[in-house]
């Protein structure tokens, strides 16, 4: 009769969309578990964000010191660890994010815990259903220690809704922190306007067929006028044509939006890796033997050149008849 | 500087999976130094390199440590022949052992070697955990640098600043010495890795991790590879997470090409219903 201790990223007073997902995860793994889920917020300002958290959790721990305005590992693993001793949880959860990936594997060595990466689905208390070999094979693994770790995708995760009472926010000190020499520097942001890669609805991605980073322009276009985030095969983003974090992939994103465009790109495994959950595939592509066109629901075998602007004027002329 | 870099061995990934009782089938795989490895310890050799032929900085060191059956030696004698000074082959079998038992295993080498830095891959491309890293590093009580796409380290010699490759961009994070990085794909980009001895204007090929030279792989013949058990670590093979089934994703249903871009909008509008 565990807890589940659900980690909850936050930007303000405000949780991140990766969040919601993990309390749907954590909600899942309650009820396996026989306990509640318990949110946790970590961060100076986590006060603030932590009454939205109560709003689709029972129960939220918050954790708000002056010296954790910056993510570290170091600082945050212990914090993990002791709050999840303190409320008697059986599993802790953080969605795969780059902080999630980073941080839940030093919590689980601080917990002797076995742990779940990348989970897509929960069959049972201990066992869980993981992507291996880049997607293209399914694992279900049982984890055998008294306190598992686990990081659900957020692309297999609906938002969680809300509670129809709020639960109560406590509040946790922090205890010694200590860095162990490591120090956060700065982050170069890519400032964007669109939405982000991992929960766009709509997602438009350019390959090594786009030849260079100009030609892109004609992409972003598209994905403004459909509200859409931009992405990228990684043989576009390491020839540097676009920012290394808009690929998909294996080893980039991994998405699963309503509609994902896919052009100029081939379709090799690693790519597919990424996208091959969205619900409609188009592919423009003018080489018609390329592998892309055997995931795609729809595919015109054709030059972008001349399609991406057809395309625009299409969905533009469509949306103006509505 | 002394650098341990952790390998493992994996099945070339541009097989196809196949699934023979309920598991990967493995039989007749070719098997490749996991790429994210092979980073590592091309990263590792960027660092102890002063850039004239590929010559060492005096006093560098790198140790290569794999766990895996006797069949991994020839993954590891790979990372030799591109360099690295001598290696640790724990042999066991893949089945025996978890995220958790190689952590155990790596934290009693790195008490008896002592090195200054482990870099390592940020997973491993067949089972896509990304956690020995993290975990090793918890156990040691040392920082972490996840997914390095930079690392440059400082004139002091005692402090790196890595360039991490997150969600929305790039943090920049200054770890000190003992520390543990894993690296990402781009820290094979022919500037990446900075160590201040290499002049600025050396150029990586920037093509990956380098390929083993005929004098590399005669090399490596000769350079010494240590053989031990997991018991000799104080570890069993008692695995905590245990695969219990593998099965195929169903394949996508097959789409259809459609004539031009007219129709596909009205498609999309009219039958997926997404515009």
């Amino acid at each position: 009769m565990g807890s589940v201790l659900a980690l909850c990223e936050f930007t303000g007073d405000k949780l991140r969309t990766s969040a919601l997902s993990n309390l749907a995860f954590a909600r899942l793994a309650a009820e396996a578990h026989g306990g509640d889920v318990v949110a946790l917020l970590i961060g100076t300002g986590a006060t603030a964000a932590g009454s939205e958290a109560a709003r689709y959790a029972p129960k939220v721990v918050v954790v708000d010191d002056p010296a954790l305005a910056h993510y570290l590992a170091e600082t945050y693993a212990p914090i993990v660890a002791q709050v999840a001793r303190d409320v008697g949880a059986t599993l802790f959860s953080a969605t795969a994010t780059s902080t999630g990936k980073d941080l839940a594997p030093r919590v689980a060595a601080l917990l002797d815990a076995g742990m779940a990466s990348d989970v897509a689905k929960l069959e049972g208390k201990d066992t869980f259903v993981r992507p291996i070999l880049a997607g293209n094979a399914y694992s279900t693994v049982k984890i055998g220690t008294p306190i598992i770790v686990v990081t659900p995708r957020q692309s297999e995760f609906e938002a969680a809704a809300a509670l129809p009472a709020p639960g109560t926010v406590t509040t946790a000190a922090a205890g010694p922190i200590n860095a162990l020499g490591a120090e956060f520097l700065r982050v170069d942001a890519q400032k964007s306007d669109r939405p982000e890669l991992s929960d766009a609805k709509v997602v438009v991605s350019g390959g090594r067929g786009m030849k260079n980073g100009e030609n892109f322009k004609v992409l972003e276009q598209l994905a403004d006028l459909l509200g859409a985030a931009m992405g990228a095969s990684r043989a576009a983003t390491d020839a540097g044509m676009v920012p290394a974090d808009w690929q998909v992939g294996q080893t980039g994103k991994i998405v699963a939006p309503n509609l994902y465009f896919a052009i100029a790109i081939s379709g090799a495994i690693q790519h597919l890796a990424g996208m091959k959950g969205s619900k409609t595939i188009v592919a423009i592509n003018k080489n018609k033997d390329e592998p892309i066109f055997q995931v795609a629901d729809y595919g015109v075998v054709a030059e972008w050149e001349k399609a991406v602007p057809e395309l625009i004027a299409e969905i533009q002329k469509l949306k103006a008849t509505r | 500087m002394k650098i341990l870099v952790p390998v493992k061995r994996v099945p070339d990934p541009t097989q196809k999976a196949r699934i023979k009782d309920g598991h990967i089938d493995v039989t007749g795989a070719s098997w490749i130094v996991n790429t994210f490895d092979e980073y590592a310890v091309e990263t590792a050799l960027r660092l102890v390199e002063n850039g004239a032929e590929n010559a060492r900085i005096p006093g560098s060191e790198i140790v290569v440590v794999s766990l895996g059956p006797d069949e991994a030696a020839k993954e590891i004698r790979t990372c030799l022949a591109m360099g690295a000074d001598r290696a640790i082959h724990v042999v066991c079998n893949d089945n025996e052992i978890d995220s958790l038992t190689v952590v155990k295993v790596l934290q009693a080498i790195i008490a008896a070697e002592k090195p200054d830095l482990v870099i390592m891959g940020k997973q491993a491309v067949d089972g896509d955990a990304n956690q020995v890293g993290q975990m090793l590093a918890a156990k040691l009580g040392w920082p972490q640098a996840t997914f390095a796409a930079s690392i440059e380290l400082g004139a002091d010699q005692t402090s790196l600043t890595v360039g991490r490759e997150v969600d929305g961009g790039v943090e920049y994070k200054k770890v000190p010495l003992h520390s543990v990085i894993t690296v990402d794909l781009r820290i094979v980009g022919p500037r990446a890795v900075k160590n201040g001895v290499t002049p600025a204007s050396h150029n990586y090929s920037g093509e990956g991790a380098r390929l083993p030279s005929l004098k590399g792989i005669m090399a490596a013949k000769k350079k010494p590879m240590t053989q031990a058990k997991l018991a000799d670590y104080g570890a069993a093979s008692a695995p905590v997470i245990q695969e219990q089934s593998v099965t195929l994703p169903p394949p996508r249903a097959g789409g259809q090409i459609v004539a031009d871009i007219p129709t596909l909008v009205k498609k999309l509008a009219d039958e997926a219903k997404v515009l």
